[in-house]
């Protein structure tokens, strides 16, 4: 039984959907939500990786990946909360100028 | 076909077919709710891992305090109707699926030449990813880094209320 590989697998799976969802769509509330999916498909490697080896770093790198993920996600939304102040769009496309 | 291994390809199934329907759903509510049933299928196989604590977090920090803050966001900026396909790079929508194809075949790729046979998980003693255990390596190994953590949170909030001040 490889349970291991399978784990990777499914993680491998979850961040070429975050990617293509990064590359795809154009709302940039769903390109956030793209990017912590791969942000868990990341923790789910280091996981499956504690879990392979025995070794608990893995998943307290997992608390440091949250910590940063939480932190991205506060900030990067009060930029586009700003962004929408001044554009009344969230669509990436549009958002072309420099010139604010 | 062991019971770990059934239980494991569901719980794949239902994250593999959420993160598609969080892809492709056209409300951004519905995308919000995709993302989260993804986050407790991992808290779920976290569990089966030998990692309790870490399932913990992944349901009260991700799906609890960073999706509801998603959420915050979607009903502030509201139902967003945006505008059909084409825009100002409509030949960039093509080119991005492309590339996904290509991450694809390479991610396959190194699937089939590098990861060797790993072994079963080896996660059986007793206490392994308990509290405990996880509050002793991160007081211990890890508190330089966990105390940067703290100071980078702090930056975070302070900038987010500076940043969304009127």
């Amino acid at each position: 039984m490889v349970l291991t590989n399978y784990l990777l697998a499914l993680s491998a799976v979850l961040f070429i959907i975050g990617v293509a969802g990064v590359l795809v769509r154009r709302n940039a509330l769903v390109i956030y939500m793209a990017i912590e999916l791969m942000l868990n498909a990341a923790n789910l490697a280091f996981v499956a990786f504690a879990a392979e080896f025995g070794a608990l770093d893995g998943q307290i790198a997992v608390f440091f990946v949250m910590t940063v993920a939480a932190a991205e996600v506060a900030v990067g939304l009060a930029i586009l909360v700003t962004i929408f102040r001044t554009r009344k769009s969230v669509d990436i496309d549009t958002l072309h100028r420099l010139k604010g | 076909m062991s019971i770990d291994l059934l239980v494991l390809l569901v719980l794949a199934l239902i994250a593999v077919g959420a993160a598609l329907g969080m892809l492709f759903s056209r409300n951004t509510v519905y995308s919000v709710l995709f993302l989260v049933l993804v986050m407790l299928t991992l808290a779920v196989l976290y569990l089966i891992l030998g990692a309790p604590f870490v399932a913990l977090a992944q349901v009260t920090v991700y799906a609890g305090a960073i999706m509801v803050l998603f959420l915050f966001a979607v009903m502030i900026l509201g139902p967003q109707k945006l505008a059909g396909a084409g825009g100002p790079i409509g030949w960039q929508r093509p080119v991005a699926f492309g590339l996904t194809l290509l991450f694809l075949v390479e991610v396959v790729y190194a699937f089939a030449a590098k990861v060797g046979k790993l072994g079963a998980l080896s996660c059986a003693e007793a206490g392994f990813g308990s509290p405990a255990a996880i509050g002793d390596l991160l007081f211990n190994r890890y508190l330089l880094p966990f105390e940067v953590t703290s100071v980078l949170l702090l930056v975070a909030a302070v900038g987010a209320v500076v940043l969304t001040r009127e």
